[in-house]
């Protein structure tokens, strides 16, 4: 440890550490550009000048180490001269184009000129132009406003692992681009766009749309993969305009997948905003009062319930409340057939955490690629594999971004590991030897009570509450592929998108509740307008099993609703009221919602049959998954652009 | 004291006085004018009717910054913009809601391309309310038929911005 002194406060940082850092320790700003915490230090952008004592100049204090008794000044006439002259020069190449720039009123540019900058400039030749890249669907350049920080180069090749992003010329020929123009091919390349100091990268759905100040803020969780972003959405007036993740060292830093971050204008489309009832074989519009008077009278006899993946677990305990009312165990939450029966927490549970990826020694994948199901769990994976972790992987041959053997089932890569860490992919649970594969991937794991190493992978943000909440079948249920073909008479789907409808028997009555008129909606008897992620206030799980809250951002469109609240009104015309009306009543009812779950007990799960199949091409859609990706006009740019990835300029 | 006050009550002192008076202003120049077929003269920076100009190719001047929508203390001015066809920054939507503007000038101050001004203009009074509230189409309109007069305003008032 070093002491330090800066600005008359004393602070002890690690030997090692930047003088940056420690005058962040002393609540001493220092104004950045190319500095980011998480990206290697490059040291060019030269505003974080700091005074050292005894040193003849003023040093930058991102790429400066601390020594023991150090003095450091931050505010003297020297630093701020210092910064003023470093703000000249960058903004000797900046257009002045702040009034159409997206990027103002929350540009570090702007902001920093606004203490260190002049009033006016001094410089009268010509200013440098630079010619705009495309770089794909989803981000915006305007290279003229490039201050060259590099900090879009360094994340592309150090976070998300995709080298493709450089530098050609020097000094004020300098040019940021793919040398060759081709469309970003990373999951994570929004992030450039917070990264990026300046108005250089922004994001083009959200061109010209708005400005930070008119923007509503309300805090949300990403459900569109299973890491459970913690996210901000920006509103205004009943509109989401944008989607930014929030920090949370546990699970995203502060990254987010494009998916989430880009795919609400899916939000937009194709919605179910009134309730519909299908008269003579065709769906007609109907009132809510209809829909469930239709409910009442042919809900009856052998019933079952699916939930989808992204619904909140509110509604799918809600569900569960009622199917148990109604007297039926035939539940289900693993539409595509699964082998996970919920029993055990730790057999679908990330065991080891997000954060615990960068405590393993030997991580193996089985039948998952994290890069397209987590983009940024993928992005922890590669942290640590930097950091010396050994990564192989089962499955066909892939780019996971760091460097990963590909081994198959019987190699003994985990053995000798300390802290062995096993991935298994949720698709891989619905193989036919799907049993069998967590029974081997647990018995890999050697899980024991200090390190649990297995770790099973969802794809999407609400099936760990559906299998915490246990809706799966009960004792004499049926599952999902018992109740197709006419196994029940009736069938709710809550948001159940993930199976093929034409497996529903031809007599079985189906009410589809869900937010898109997506191939389930189509085959429904009656259908209920429910509520995207974003218009309600709901409980997530991630990944981890971690709890996590989200609040409404938007209202539902037309006379769609909460989907509990659809579920308690039709419980009353069912004739069986739900004990509870208001959300807290619905979360006293379960200890989950209280964020109190039983003990991770380790028992094994039932061994199983092994097949040789091979298991499915690893290069998947990652842009469309669900409905509302499929809706997205932006995700279907994206899926095209990564067919073609030399895309020709739009 | 009460003789001199009667004197001049009976001798209709006052009357005299103010009818010498109006004989006085009989032959002096008027001070009134014939409104509306007389105006009197108003300063550049009166603040009156707004206005959206242009530049002399054509070219909508608004580029849609929003600096006098956030400015507006009375938050009479809606803007929703996107990219234009070519790509520059374009309003869709510019409306003005003439009923809660305070006619304060801020937008005017604010804006980087002198595109929304307040111009000379005070008389539009309508005969409802729905009259007033301005959309993009009546500003630029606006623009178009006073342009000469405004950018002869903005000149006689640069030095002293």
């Amino acid at each position: 440890m070093a002491k330090v002194t800066v600005d008359g406060i004393e602070v002890e940082v690690p030997n090692g550490a930047s003088v940056l850092q420690a005058c962040e320790l002393a609540g001493a700003e220092i104004p950045r550009f190319c500095y980011h915490e998480r990206l290697s230090v490059a040291g060019n952008c030269r505003m974080c000048l700091v005074e050292v004592e005894k040193a003849p100049k003023p040093v930058a204090s991102c790429a400066y180490p601390v020594m023991d008794g150090m003095k450091v000044f931050t505010d003297t006439p020297m630093v701020r001269n210092a910064r003023r002259g470093v703000m000249e020069f960058l903004l000797i190449n900046h257009p002045l184009d702040c009034p159409i720039c997206d990027q103002g009123g929350e540009c570090d540019l702007q902001d920093q000129a606004m203490a260190y900058g002049k009033d006016s400039s001094r410089f009268q030749e010509q200013k440098r132009v630079v010619k705009d890249k495309n770089i794909g669907p989803l981000i915006k350049t305007v290279m003229t406003r490039c201050i060259q920080c590099t900090r879009c180069i360094r994340f592309a090749t150090e976070v998300a692992g995709v080298p493709e992003l450089g530098a050609t010329g020097r000094g004020e020929s300098m040019e940021v681009g793919t040398y060759v123009e081709k469309a970003l091919s990373s999951e994570l390349s929004g992030n450039l766009i917070d990264i990026c100091p300046v108005g250089a990268l922004t994001s083009r759905p959200y061109a010209f749309v708005s400005r930070p100040w008119e923007l509503t803020k309300t805090d949300s969780i990403d459900v569109l993969d299973a890491t459970g972003t913690p996210i901000r959405i920006d509103t205004r007036g009943g509109e989401v305009l944008r989607i930014l993740p929030r920090q949370d060292e546990a699970i995203n830093e502060e990254w987010m997948g494009d998916r989430g971050r880009f795919s609400f204008d899916g939000l937009k489309r194709r919605r179910l905003d009134r309730p519909w009832v299908r008269r003579n074989g065709k769906l007609a519009p109907a009132t809510w009062a209809e829909a469930f008077s239709e409910i009442a009278a042919r809900f009856r006899g052998r019933l079952g319930a699916v939930v989808g993946d992204t619904v909140d677990a509110e509604a799918v305990f809600a569900l569960k409340s009622l199917m148990g009312t109604l007297g039926s165990a035939n539940l289900d939450c693993r539409q595509a057939g699964e082998a996970i029966t919920g029993t055990h927490r730790a057999h679908h549970l990330f065991n080891t955490g997000i954060a615990g990826i960068e405590a393993a020694d030997r991580l193996l994948i089985i039948g998952s690629n994290p890069r397209l199901e987590a983009p940024v769990i993928n992005a922890r994976i590669r942290k640590a594999t930097l950091a010396g972790l050994k990564v192989a992987y089962v499955g066909p041959a892939t780019d996971l971004t760091y460097g990963a053997t590909n081994v198959t089932l019987e190699t003994d890569f985990l053995a000798g590991a300390e802290r062995p860490m096993v991935i298994l992919g949720r698709a891989a649970l619905a193989r036919p030897d799907g049993a069998g594969l967590l029974a081997r991937a647990w018995e890999m794991a050697t899980p024991t009570p200090e390190w649990n190493g297995f770790n099973l992978l969802h794809a999407f943000g609400g099936q760990v509450a559906a299998l915490e909440l246990g809706f799966v079948p009960g004792p004499g249920g049926l599952d999902l592929a018992a109740m197709m073909g006419g196994g029940v008479d009736a069938l709710w789907l809550l948001g159940a998108d993930g199976f093929d409808p034409a497996r529903i028997g031809e007599n079985t009555f189906v009410v589809y509740q869900g937010h898109h008129g997506d191939a389930a909606a189509a085959r429904a008897d009656v259908i209920l307008p429910g509520a995207a992620y974003t218009e309600k206030d709901g409980t997530w799980l991630n990944t981890e099993g971690r709890m996590q809250r989200a609040y409404t951002a938007v209202l539902p469109p037309g006379e769609a609703r909460e989907d509990w609240k659809i579920l308690r009104a039709a419980s009353a015309a069912l004739g069986k009221p739900l004990p509870f009306d208001t959300l807290e009543q619905l979360r006293a009812q379960h200890p989950l919602f209280a964020g109190i779950v039983p003990d991770t007990a380790l028992v094994a799960p039932p061994a199983g049959a092994l097949s040789d199949l091979p298991f499915a091409a690893a290069d998947k859609n990652y842009w469309q998954v669900d409905p509302i990706t499929r809706a997205s006009p932006t995700m279907a740019a994206c899926a095209q652009a990564a067919q073609t990835p030399a895309m020709a300029a739009e | 004291m009460n003789l001199d006050r009667l004197a001049r009550s009976f001798l209709l002192v006052e009357i005299v006085s103010g009818m010498a008076s109006t004989f006085r202003e009989m032959f002096r120049p008027k001070a009134t004018i014939n409104y509306p077929y007389e105006k009197a003269p108003i300063s550049p920076r009166f603040k009156g009717e707004h206005a959206l100009r242009r530049y002399p190719n054509g070219e909508e001047r608004c580029i849609a910054c929003k600096l006098c929508e956030a400015i507006c203390p009375a938050q009479a001015i809606t803007i929703e913009a996107e990219p234009r066809e070519d790509g520059s920054r374009r309003t869709t939507r510019y409306d003005i809601d003439m009923t809660k503007c305070i006619y304060c000038g801020l937008c005017e101050e604010a804006c980087p391309v002198d595109a929304i001004v307040e111009g000379p203009n005070l008389e539009f009074a309508t005969e409802t309310r729905e009259e007033l509230m301005y959309d993009k189409d009546r500003l630029l309109a606006n623009g178009d038929r006073w342009e000469p007069i405004l950018a002869k305003r903005l000149e006689l008032d640069a030095p002293y911005r």
